[in-house]
């Protein structure tokens, strides 16, 4: 049947059987493949996008529920341009290893920094209990988030600043 | 990008990785996200029961299925000699199963089709008519006469019994314990457990039809050596076989075997003439593929009337699984395990193993256990401490006491292993500094008066890595040296091929650093390739911390190579003496006249346009390392934990880990590594299990069964270093990447021990979870 | 790993909805966030002809007061539960159990009503529901139906539901005069299933309990109601004594198996150690509301 839905902002639309995964629609009609497959019991997070905005399982979630939704995955974070704060953040506070779970990570962080400007610990790890990381024991994920979140708090007081004509 | 990108990037300076860029964007290459033209998808049919014989198997309803390509039969792979392989202990083991399934998940058959989920579709039609066996599932079984003979397609194999190995001295041993003023036994089991990487295994085969070249991306940390194990499994000439490596997601020793997978792609693309995928998933990866552990283990520790340590006896049973198909030096049956004397100076000790096998997945040697170095220290970190329990010693000085003391390095053991360097009672002064252990252990003493459970472990783990010498170490006869070919291009930039392979480890970062380090070039200029067998010189592979120790000392050696021919290169263009020339990191400069110097750049450049006369063009090299020894990384780790009496539930209140691996190439991504080993080792110590039913059924075999520390599971760790560098390593640097799996679940274990000794609590086997600990509390009639 | 095909449909309307129920009766599975029934579809142990999807169906995700009871709509998710404002106050236990659900991704999906349904002895809702005395709102073509929670669970994975029938909304009366409840759950780790969990929920009136509910996760056939337990406690004083012997009975009711997470015999000590602090913190929170 056919799907279609807006992913990273743009239409993008297949034909397909009812029964694919929303995480394989993804990686192989879309040629997005950013988004990972960890595991088949719905256990480890490595699938994480955002649909309307909440982060879900895409391994758990079959494309043809995502018709007509909006769908982020990490190619959607500043793309070919300069890095979002979450990846700045990621990559100064060393916060991936292999690689594999990271896409998922950022996405979570950058999820809860919308809703919850200066996370604590408790509340990054609290967002990210549902995705596994094998490598990195998730301190730095944890700093590296908080590191995005002051990054995007100083860019939203930037332009304010500018506009009020502050010296630098 | 980054904030370091200023910063020339030499050994200690801790830049941020070069190769994040790619998998901040979701551009990652993991191999599942390669498409080739005209790539079909494979899936693998397996057993469901442990230990049958094979009476037919039916394919036609599964042929017959909208997409299928072919289906591959174990006796279709016998026509072409491919049913077995060899696997790395020497031992065969089965590609496709002919006679008999002999673990649950065994390959039995493969489905090729267009999609995944059409080949997925035909699997469930195959018909496989099974006669069900005695399943053995454990040394102890596997032992008692008249058990199933697991292994009777191998001539001459009468039993399950796969090997006996001995180190040490028996006689001497024997003579100390005789003599001893106590001695305290341990029997202890270290569960089979799974390095579980995030990326499953898997593997694309393209056997061109036209050149017979055979080219297979393969998540492997070994390239070269399956190559060559291919070159001489599949008949393909080995210079027409290129294993691609690609960016693998986590590998932690899962990713070093050979798998039948590999080999059943690789033969239906030659056959069909199409690249094949296979892509195992999580229940394939956790039932079938290389676990880790599963050792029974007695240690035996004599004491002197001072509690010295006078002797230690130990004796293991190992089980093995289905095959022998560990990856370890041909020599040693059970890996480095004869490190158990640990950071001990302990005068003679014996150690006797003996191999079995079992119905279920082959493998053992996996999850960062450096070799079961992971085993040995649990044993005697463990034994240690229980030894400290019973004489009444607090558990740090029994350690402090007994430590091969600093002055006396380079240290041989009683088992034959020479210690480089070690400072064993400075990192544990540094842990419990840290940890404020008097104050700790008052803080405990307070608490329990009022009623609570509550203790403090400690671990101080030597262990042994960078195989390692060639004539001691070898993989099915491949010498364990490793490799770094280093090009210079005119305009002062680099590339580094290594013989190694990364699946997290940070190695296009910290390889450039040894190049910027040793030749001057900034970091940034140095780019370091990886996991192509066509253009990487040969190397044994990323695993058991060897890639620092070997590869890294080859990267350095290989850079001051190309140090002296830019050395000859800047006296030709300042038109002076070599021997006059001073360098200081990227340049050389005349003696006394600073101002007269050449940069490395420069010396790059005059390599391909100004040479003197006679010298061959170009600034490029390659070394091959053998290590002259192991390199002995070592720490002190310190827990604390809360046990709710209720419910026997664990919380680590703090966790205190010192570790020493010499000079730290890149200080964050050693921290990095070393984080990540203390949460597998919280895993392995309280949540991590495979096991199995009296059928041989396994549990454990997904991820809702098999549980993987998360966020809010895993403490929050406080890092601590010790700097011992070694003596041999041209960096002086040890490798770390197992440290804190190796030595942090004994810590994790001590703690809860130390937490129930007041109810006269002396063993709970990992995983310590809830359960045990209630029925332990219990037992002594603890309860709320 | 993927599920075997299905055809599928996401009927506009609650009237469509139940067409399609009707048409094809066993052969189809409702799919509203799908976290219990897609696990299970990729697995294989589901293989319906036709999944009817329930996601975009107007009006169904609401939480609201109505008269005397708490009415959660059928697509109420998990996360709007532990996002709304009023429950912290309206009803404290559903908002200490969401907690315990899942985890943040799965709570994005699912919902409390397919929770519910999906009946899974392990699930937590269900317990919680027992100790509040929910309702069950069901529709069919043949109209509405009202099933007691204490009605609803009929054995592993079924329920009092006819094949033509849909949850519309789950209603939890409101409470009478002060009370509490709390919900305890052992688990392995986060998303973990639960080794054992308890719901506790009473009503204090005149200084004794004047209702009681307790509801036992992941210890028998279906989620338990601790019948004798509650007994024991309504018109008492809670006393250590009282709420011991409460604690007791329902260890007593609880009916584990032995498997992977401990023994039966661990697993019946545990509910007793759940029913003990769940009505500390129950009465301890009954206590502070004020009338």
């Amino acid at each position: 049947m056919k799907v279609s839905m807006r992913v990273n902002g743009a239409e993008r639309s297949g034909d397909i059987e009812p029964r694919v995964l929303l995480v394989d629609f993804i990686r192989t009609n879309l040629s997005l493949t950013g988004t990972h497959i960890g595991c088949d019991t719905s256990s480890c997070g490595a699938c994480t996008v955002l649909v309307d905005g909440d982060p879900v399982k895409s391994c758990t979630v079959l494309a043809v529920q995502a018709e007509g939704r909006a769908v982020k995955t990490i190619e959607g974070i500043a793309g070919t341009g300069a890095l979002a704060p979450i990846q700045v953040g990621f990559h100064e506070e060393h916060g991936l290893q292999c690689g594999f779970c990271t896409p998922g990570m950022m996405l979570l962080g950058e999820e809860l920094i919308s809703r919850i400007p200066n996370p604590t610990d408790e509340q990054i790890r609290w967002a990210i209990s549902g995705n596994i990381c094998r490598c990195t024991g998730y301190m730095n994920i944890v700093k590296a988030v908080q590191h995005a979140a002051k990054l995007t708090t100083a860019a939203s007081k930037a332009p304010a600043a500018a506009m009020a004509g502050g010296a630098e | 990008m980054s904030s370091t990108l200023h910063m020339h990037g030499g050994i200690g300076e801790s830049i941020k990785r070069k190769e994040d860029a790619r998998f901040l964007r979701g551009q990652g290459h993991y191999l599942d996200d390669f498409v080739l033209p005209r790539m079909a998808h494979m899936a693998i049919l397996r057993s469901p029961h442990a230990h049958a014989r094979i009476k037919s198997v039916d394919t036609a309803a599964a042929s017959a299925k909208p997409g299928v390509i072919a289906v591959v039969t174990g006796e279709l792979m016998a026509q072409h000699k491919l049913a077995w392989m060899p696997t790395l202990s020497g031992d065969t083991q089965a590609v496709l199963a002919t006679d008999k399934v002999r673990f649950q998940g065994q390959e039995v058959a493969a489905v090729i089709a267009e999609t995944k989920y059409q080949a997925e579709d035909a699997r469930d039609l195959i018909e496989v008519d099974y006669e069900i066996l005695q399943a053995i599932t454990s040394p102890q079984q596997a032992k008692e006469s008249g058990s199933a003979l697991i292994r009777d397609d191998k001539e001459g194999q009468k039993d399950n019994h796969i090997y006996h190995w001995e180190s040490g001295d028996k006689a001497g041993t024997q003579a100390a314990f005789a003599k001893a003023h106590k001695v305290v036994r341990l029997n202890t089991f270290y569960p089979r457990c799974h390095p579980a990487p995030l990326e499953t295994c898997g593997c694309i085969a393209d056997v061109d039809g036209v050149t017979g070249k055979a080219t297979i991306y393969m998540t492997s940390q070994a390239p070269h050596a399956i190559r060559t194990v291919f070159a001489l499994v599949a008949g393909i000439p080995e210079q027409q076989i290129r294993i691609i490596s690609p960016d693998i997601g986590g590998g932690f020793g899962n990713k070093v075997p050979v798998y039948p997978g590999y080999v059943v792609a690789t033969a239906a693309s030659l056959l069909l003439g199409r690249p094949v995928k296979w892509v195992e998933d999580r229940t394939e990866n956790l039932i079938s593929t290389g676990f880790a552990r599963d050792y029974h283990m007695t240690g035996d520790l004599a004491l002197d009337a001072n509690g010295k340590m006078t002797a230690l006896r130990v004796h293991l049973d190992s089980d093995n699984g289905a095959f022998f198909a560990d990856a370890q030096p041909s020599k040693f049956k059970a890996g480095l395990f004869h490190i158990v004397t640990g950071s001990y100076d302990i005068p003679t000790a014996h150690v006797t193993a003996d191999g079995y096998y079992t119905n279920k997945a082959p493998g053992g040697v996996a999850y960062r256990c450096s070799f079961r170095v992971t085993e040995a220290s649990y044993l005697i970190e463990r034994l240690v401490s229980n030894a400290a329990m019973e004489i009444g010693m607090d558990q740090a000085e029994i350690r402090t006491k007994n430590f091969i003391k600093p002055e006396q390095f380079p240290y041989t053991s009683a088992t034959g292993w020479i210690y480089d360097s070690g400072d064993y009672p400075k990192a544990m002064d540094v842990a419990l500094k840290q940890l404020g252990y008097d104050e700790m252990k008052k803080d405990v003493d307070a608490r329990r008066k009022k009623g609570e459970v509550t203790g403090i472990g400690i671990a101080s783990f030597t262990e042994v890595v960078g195989a390692g010498h060639g004539a001691d170490f070898d993989i099915l006869g491949l010498r364990m040296f490793d490799s770094a070919e280093l090009r210079v291009h005119p305009t002062g930039k680099a590339i580094l091929k290594l013989g190694v392979k990364s699946q997290g480890q940070g190695h296009e970062t910290t390889f450039a650093q040894i190049v910027a380090e040793e030749l001057g070039i900034p970091a940034q200029d140095v780019l370091v390739m990886e996991g192509d067998t066509d253009n990487t010189p040969y190397g044994l592979g990323t695993y058991a911390s060897r890639s620092t120790p070997v590869a890294g000392a080859a990267t350095a050696m290989v850079s001051r190579k190309l140090r002296e021919k830019a050395r000859k290169l800047a006296a030709h263009l300042l038109e002076a003496a070599e021997e006059d020339l001073e360098w200081e990191r990227g340049k050389f400069f005349v003696k006394g006249s600073p101002e007269k110097s050449k940069t490395i750049q420069e010396a790059a450049f005059a390599a391909y346009t100004n040479l003197p006369e006679g010298m061959e063009p170009g600034l490029e090299g390659v070394h091959y390392y053998d290590p002259p020894n192991m390199t002995y990384p070592f720490g002190t780790y310190a827990v604390v934990v809360d046990v709710d009496k209720g419910t026997g539930q664990v919380k680590v209140k703090r966790m205190v880990a010192v570790d020493d691996c010499g000079v730290r190439i890149n200080p964050m991504i050693v921290e990095g590594q070393i984080q990540g080993g203390l949460t597998e080792g919280y895993g392995i110590a309280f949540m991590e299990l495979i096991t199995f039913d009296a059928e041989g059924n396994c549990i454990g075999s997904n991820l809702m069964d098999y549980l993987i520390p998360g966020s809010m599971e895993t403490p929050k760790f406080e890092i601590g270093q010790t700097v011992t560098p070694s003596p041999h390593h041209p960096l002086g640097a040890k490798g770390v990447g197992e440290s804190a799996t190796v030595g942090s679940p004994a810590a994790y274990v001590n703690a809860v021990i130390d937490a129930l000794s007041p109810y006269g609590i002396t063993n709970i086997d990992m995983p310590v979870t809830s359960d045990k600990v209630w029925a332990a509390l219990r037992s002594k009639g603890v309860t709320e | 790993m993927f599920p075997a095909a299905f055809d599928y449909a996401a009927p506009a309307t609650l009237v469509d909805a139940l067409a399609l129920l009707k048409q094809h009766g066993d052969d189809a599975k409702i799919m509203a966030g799908g976290q219990s029934l897609i696990p299970m579809l990729k697995l294989r142990f589901a293989q319906p002809g036709i999944v009817v999807d329930i996601g975009r169906l107007p009006g169904m995700a609401g939480i609201a007061r109505h008269n005397g009871h708490l009415s959660i709509g059928a697509l109420a998710r998990h996360v709007d539960i532990e996002r709304n404002a009023d429950l912290p106050k309206l009803c404290p236990i559903l908002v200490d159990t969401v907690h315990w659900i899942s985890d943040p991704l799965v709570r994005n999906r699912g919902t409390l009503a397919g929770s519910v349904c999906h009946a899974d002895p392990s699930g937590d809702w269900g317990s919680v529901m027992l100790a509040l005395g929910a309702s069950i709102v069901a529709r069919s073509q043949a109209g509405e139906r009202v099933i007691t929670i204490e009605d609803f669970f009929k054995s592993p994975f079924t329920t009092a539901l006819k094949p033509d029938e849909i949850v519309t909304e789950v209603r939890i009366p409101m409470p009478g005069g002060p009370s509490g409840g709390a919900y305890n759950k052992l688990e392995r780790k986060v998303g973990d299933f639960a080794t054992v969990a308890v719901a506790v929920h009473v009503e204090l009136s005149g200084g004794k309990i004047a209702k009681a509910g307790i509801g036992l996760t992941a210890v028998g056939p279906t989620n338990i109601k601790a019948l004798a337990a509650e007994k024991a406690l309504v018109g008492h004083e809670p006393t250590e004594q009282v709420i011991a012997e409460a604690a007791r009975l329902a260890s007593e009711a609880a009916e584990p198996k032995d498997d992977i997470r401990g023994t039966a015999a661990y697993k019946k000590d545990i509910v007793r150690v759940y029913v003990q602090r769940g009505l500390r913190t129950a009465l301890g929170r009954a206590r502070e509301v004020k009338a």
